[in-house]
């Protein structure tokens, strides 16, 4: 069992975990993923690994309340505890002295974007780091990621943050301005895609994070199956970060929507069993 | 010479609406009839067939007797994992094949002896005195392989610990092969039966990226034997294999059997349940596939393989029950294409009928495609079942771990690899059978053993 040590909502409907896990806690690097597991009868589901306090074995994850699981999970108070957690998995991102680095998230992908960024700051690259949201509610870490950054950029759709616009908006402006080594995307893959179709015309090496439906998470199952490059790769053993401009983004999208139907029979079927706990209180 | 008493089976109407197990195991009297039916040869090579060397004579002797805690004493000198065995070795290639019975009719059942032994003393614990020796030995892999070599290890006084990556042990057991051939119960009583002779599992523990191999050693483990299994799932590379609803039996088998997604959505995994499934392959894999698709309420079940029946690595048991609950061969065809619908999600499978050659490297002829022979069936769901690549996660993170070109780890005859202390064995150095990972598992026991008495 994994107990959650601390437990905090930051954002609507964002959650903020620290997961006692010490040997986790202890090889976790920026861009890898953790696999969780509520209990008995829980699927597993992979989240990217948003920081690591070694001294106090614990692991922070953040998500959003989107189906059956996360909802689940945001469920649980500080103290419970959850059935399996396993990690590292997957590639740690490449931290090497870039030059300028900018660094593009979309909604709770600010998350995982902050340990990625820490490190190449470390690295002594210069990061310019864009986070989209729909709204000023959905803004996570700020204070965090403007630590790590040397420019902070916001754009959310309806204009209560930044620009009003999207992050490719902000980007391009970038781009348009000063010279860029690398970028770096994390988001939902409409973001990644559009990102790296900006970024390819200019010929900028691109690296995504990429999030397909996975079960083992250690390439034994391949439904994490992507093509990059006109090649299958398995995204939890080759990824999860890859060349942007090389994945075929529009396979990854209809991947993704192949339990549309079954998870929300499940999650319907989750909340009408939660809401029966609460009438009876 | 009197006749072989077969195993009884649910009725294929009945059972393959269910997962419950198709053959219910012999009664006392069947057991009593078909042990009496071994010879007892003073030189008995069923014994040399078999990849664990089990004394079978010596168990049969006193199942004859009515007495299995003494046959099952017998069998644990060799086996940790009876009742697995019993039902999921292919016998009839192996003991049952050089039965000398099988020379003039038919073999004993020796796996179906095996099996009663194992369930007739399945809440019996195993009184096994053991001299510990207080040195540690870490198996990585909690499959067939790892718990054999485990378990004979702690009978040799070790202190042994497994790792496992997911979040229940077994392995291929577990996650492969579904609960109407091996029950989960059945499967969670012989581990049991380890734990409490002292073996630890570790649950959720990658070795490689969770801990390292060096960890291991620094966490003075004296010897590591590795049997991380099969990994990355084979695709055909043919045009519109990622489409929705087209996954590899391994996806499909673990959603089902580890993740129990057949009681969906009392359980959070979802499976696709199509109704008219196409399974592409032809060993026990594929049969699995193919059954448990039945299972799930398919009205048509299509079994495609691209040579014929005869070069299928199936078990015959296997292919005679995936007939009996309706799955129609279609063999000397091979896919070329799957159509997708608007939705991106398979509807259709062209197929190309193959002619067989010369033989291959593996002995079986080599098919060829027939010009002009392409059609089309219509699917709403595809399994493929063509094999894997051995796992490369522990061996690319671990240095001077020397694999060959097909990715297996390299062992030398006494299943050390290029790392001193570091052993091998099961699918990740080539092996493809529940009982030859076995019987690597056993034989590296034995060579950890001899290399930690030096």
């Amino acid at each position: 069992m994994y107990k959650i040590v601390r437990k905090k909502e930051i954002g609507n409907k964002v959650h903020n975990l620290e997961i006692y896990a010490p040997e986790i806690a202890k090889n976790a690097k920026a861009g890898q993923f953790v696999i969780f597991r509520i209990d008995e009868k829980g699927e597993r589901v992979p989240l990217t690994v948003a920081g690591t306090n070694p001294q106090e074995c614990l692991v922070r994850i953040i998500f959003q309340e989107a189906g059956k699981s996360t909802t689940h999970l945001a469920s649980l108070c500080e103290g419970d505890s959850i059935r399996d957690f396993v990690g590292p998995l997957g590639h740690p991102t490449v931290i090497k002295h870039y030059g300028t680095v900018v660094a593009v998230a979309g909604g709770v992908g600010a998350a995982e974007l902050l340990p990625v960024i820490k490190e190449l700051k470390t690295a002594g690259n210069k990061v310019i780091t864009i986070v989209g949201a729909r709204c000023k509610d959905l803004i996570i870490l700020e204070d965090e990621l403007k630590q790590e950054s040397d420019a902070l950029l916001f754009a959310t759709n309806d204009g209560t943050c930044g620009v009003k616009g999207f992050v490719t908006d902000i980007l391009k402006e970038v781009m348009d301005t000063q010279e860029i080594n690398i970028v770096y995307a994390i988001g939902p893959v409409p973001m990644m895609k559009a990102v790296a179709e900006l970024t390819k015309e200019k010929h900028i090496e691109t690296v995504v994070s990429l999030n397909p439906i996975m079960l083992d998470g250690t390439g034994m199952c391949g439904a994490c199956r992507v093509i990059v490059n006109g090649k299958t790769k398995f995204a939890c053993v080759n990824g999860p970060e890859f060349d942007a401009h090389s994945v075929h983004w529009d396979e990854l999208s209809s991947r993704l929507n192949s339990f549309k139907d079954l998870e929300k029979i499940s999650f319907d079927n989750f909340t009408v069993r939660r809401e029966c706990k609460c009438r009876k209180k | 010479m009197s006749q072989k008493v077969n195993m009884p089976e649910r009725d294929p109407q009945i059972r393959r609406k269910d997962f419950k197990q198709v053959n219910t195991g012999y009664s006392k009297e069947e057991m009593l009839a078909e042990a009496k039916r071994c010879l007892q040869c003073k030189n008995p090579m069923c014994v040399k067939g078999c990849p664990v060397e089990i004394n079978i004579p010596g168990f049969i002797k006193y199942l004859v007797e009515d007495n299995p805690s003494e046959a099952m004493k017998v069998l644990k000198q060799k086996t940790n994992l009876p009742a697995v065995c019993g039902r999921v070795c292919p016998q009839e290639n192996q003991c049952e094949k050089s039965c000398i019975l099988s020379k003039k009719g038919e073999a004993v059942s020796i796996g179906n002896l095996e099996r009663y032994a194992a369930d007739a003393t399945s809440n019996i614990e195993d009184n096994i005195a053991i001299k510990k020796n207080g040195m540690k030995v870490a198996v990585v892999g909690s499959g067939p392989a790892g718990l054999t070599c485990g378990g004979d290890l702690l009978k040799l006084g070790y202190d042994v610990t497994v790792y496992e990556s997911l979040h229940d042990s077994g392995g291929v057991l577990r996650y492969g092969i579904p609960e109407f051939r091996l029950p989960k119960k059945v499967l969670d009583i012989e581990i049991e039966k380890l734990k409490k002779l002292g073996m630890k599992i570790v649950l959720n523990t990658l070795i490689g990226r969770t801990k390292t191999i060096q960890n291991l050693f620094d966490e003075e483990f004296k010897a590591i034997f590795v049997a991380v299994g099969a990994g990355l799932p084979v695709f055909p590379k043919i045009p519109g294999e990622n489409l929705n609803h087209i996954y590899c039996s391994n996806e499909f088998l673990v959603r089902v059997n580890l993740m129990r997604a057949f009681d969906f959505p009392h359980y959070d995994t979802p499976v696709y349940s199509g109704k008219n499934v196409i399974v592409v392959g032809g060993g026990n894999t594929a049969m699995d596939s193919a059954r448990t698709a039945v299972r799930l309420g398919a009205n048509s079940v299509k079994l495609i393989y691209r040579r014929s029946e005869e070069e299928m690595p199936a078990r015959r048991e296997e292919r005679r029950h995936a007939k009996e609950e309706g799955v129609e061969f279609i063999t000397l065809t091979n896919p070329v294409n799957f159509f997708g619908d608007e939705k991106k999600a398979v509807k259709a499978v062209e197929c190309v009928r193959m002619l067989l050659g010369e033989p291959d490297e593996s002995g079986r002829r080599r098919p060829y495609e027939m010009e002009g022979s392409n059609y089309t069936i219509d699917a709403d769901m595809v399994i493929l079942a063509l094999g894997l690549h051995p796992n490369p996660i522990l061996p690319s993170l671990t240095k001077g771990l020397n694999t060959n070109s097909h990715g297996h780890i390299v062992i030398d005859v006494n299943y050390m690899t290029s790392i001193s202390g570091i052993f091998a064995g099961g699918d990740i150095v080539g092996g493809d059978t529940v009982i030859s990972a076995m019987g690597m598992g056993k034989k590296a026991a034995k060579a950890i053993d001899n290399y930690l008495k030096k």
